[in-house]
């Protein structure tokens, strides 16, 4: 039994992790990218993102001062059980939420959206935002911090039978195009695909393909693996660097995609970009009371995405 | 690339001699300020509780991340700018109202402003660098001075006076010959695109507000200077 304590504990730790602290792997794209680049006004922006990195882990300072809209994405093991249940799980998510705040002095971000009253806390209606998946024989439970932005970079359009592969190509270079002039997307950046299934679930799927897969893994289908790296060489071959100034460094850290099963005559598409402050913490609470912080999200699996058919 | 440490409240001379492309760092007073300060004191008409011309004639687009630690003592983790383009049709009339000098924000602004206003008034814009590096601000500012109209506008949108030191480093992308970084960034990027779009068929169903073949359009129209939409 998982007790609500250690939950709170490790949202916690979760939001801290994700406030302060880029993943690994988003620290050794970002050093790569600072390595390509050749130009010199890209470069010195690359070295400062690399910089604002190590000084955000040392003073415990948030990396991003827009710290986004938090949220908590939780994978539960289907022999998991909480004490309190899951409406106690949340109960301490929430909890966490407002302790981060205050210790971490975090903008108060979350605002009623026509009144635009600010309770000061990040809490809210439906804030923080809590998703959930399970995951066949575990008994724990995981959570996964996301601290973004939101205001530029997302695009949705439903596409229809006829538009194919080239639609999808098309759809990322009008999303790169319509934000990256004046760098509103904050590259480098990681950029989620999500192709198919209901309106709605291509964006999730695209949002979750941005920030919960680490920079290098592939979709195991290997048809859209082979598209992710051709998505990735095409973002890439805009002559973009950091803050799309033209350089050499690239303008995409990595490119995921998703699909879903979708209606036969239409395929919606739904595209998500990560700018540099790629924030997540990821933590796992095992049955035994141990607290562990990990450096990729098992959000995705074969199990979520019901492969095989 | 010139690197230059500047003292608040800005010189107009000081401001005249930087270009785009160079690296600014900054010492003194820095004021906040987001579309709630614009609308309440050019729109609503109350008045500024300090003179900027003379304390802090460096506004930044910015809500910091900061909290209230007990009443009236405030402090702030990390800082940086926001979005500016969408300030456009105030910051023209605030420049010239409250003689600021440095307008410090992401992404620039319309080039039109940069030619009609900043050229005038000796204002350059700088752009807060890789738009997300507010740890390393963060550390450039030593305190707050004050926070006004928190319980007006909330305390992330309230005006925040805050003290800095080697507070930096920010890139000109506007400078007074109204010469305009972002605009030669888009211009030097746009034929890559071109190419990336040659031969890509349009999809089949039409938006409204997507990019075409032109180029020259951009998602942030709608700001002073606002071009008529092409084809």
């Amino acid at each position: 039994m998982l007790k609500a304590e250690w939950i709170e504990q490790a949202a916690y730790e979760a939001h801290r992790l994700a406030a302060t602290t880029h993943p690994p792997d988003v620290q050794a794209a970002l050093a790569r990218s600072l390595e390509r680049e050749t130009n010199e006004l890209p470069k010195f922006v690359m070295k400062a993102i690399v910089d604002n990195s190590r000084v955000a882990r040392e003073d415990q300072r948030p990396i991003c001062a827009d710290v986004g809209v938090l949220r908590v994405f939780v994978v539960a093991g289907n022999e998991a059980a909480v004490d309190g249940g899951f409406v106690a799980l949340e109960q301490a998510i929430r909890c966490a939420t407002v302790r981060i705040t205050k210790d971490l002095a975090l903008r108060s971000n979350r605002v009623h959206p026509i009144s635009r009253a600010n309770p000061g806390n990040n809490l809210g209606v439906f804030a923080p935002n809590i998703d959930y998946r399970f995951e066949p024989d575990a008994d724990w439970v995981e959570l996964v911090a996301v601290h973004k932005g939101g205001a530029f970079g997302s695009d949705f359009r439903m596409m229809v039978d006829g538009d194919g592969l080239n639609g999808v190509r098309k759809g990322l270079v009008d999303a790169i195009a319509e934000f990256v002039r004046r760098g509103l997307t904050c590259p480098p950046v990681i950029i989620g695909v999500g192709i198919g299934g209901t309106k709605d679930q291509a964006f999730s799927i695209a949002k979750q393909a941005a920030v919960l897969r680490p920079i290098g893994d592939r979709h195991p289908e290997p048809g859209i693996a082979a598209l992710e790296d051709e998505l990735f060489e095409l973002a890439n071959s805009l002559g973009l660097g950091a803050m799309g100034y033209p350089g050499t460094g690239g303008y995409a850290l990595d490119v995921h995609v998703e699909i879903a099963y979708t209606h036969s005559a239409l395929t919606p598409l739904g595209i998500h970009q990560l700018c540099q402050a790629a924030r997540r913490g990821v933590v796992r609470i095992h049955r035994d009371g141990t607290i562990e912080p990990r450096s990729a999200p098992a959000w995705f699996s074969d199990h979520h995405r019901r492969a095989g058919v | 690339m010139n690197t230059y440490h500047l003292q608040i409240p800005l010189t107009e001379d000081a401001v005249r001699r930087l270009r785009i492309g160079d690296v600014v760092f900054l010492n003194g007073k820095v004021h906040t300020g987001r579309a709630l300060v614009y609308q309440r004191v050019l729109e609503q008409g109350h008045p500024m509780p300090i003179d900027l011309a003379k304390v802090s004639n460096v506004q930044m687009h910015a809500a910091p991340a900061g909290q209230e630690e007990e009443p009236g003592r405030y402090r702030i983790s990390s800082i940086q700018a926001t979005a500016s383009f969408r300030y456009g049709r105030w910051v023209p009339e605030y420049i010239r109202r409250f003689g600021i000098r440095a307008i410090i924000g992401k992404g620039g602004m319309d080039g039109a402003i940069y030619r009609d206003t900043f050229a005038s008034t000796g204002t350059v814009f700088l752009t807060t660098v890789g738009y997300g590096i507010a740890a390393l601000y963060g550390r450039g500012v030593e305190g707050v001075d004050a926070v006004y109209w928190k319980d007006e506008l909330g305390l992330p949108e309230a005006m925040w006076v805050i003290s800095t030191r080697d507070f930096g480093p920010f890139i000109v992308d506007g400078d007074c010959t109204g010469a305009s970084l972002s605009e030669q960034a888009t211009a030097a990027v746009n034929p890559k695109f071109a190419e990336a779009y040659a031969g890509m068929q349009q999809h089949v169903l039409k938006r409204m507000g997507e990019i075409t073949q032109d180029l020259e359009q951009e998602v942030i129209a709608g700001n002073a200077g606002e071009k008529p939409p092409k084809g």
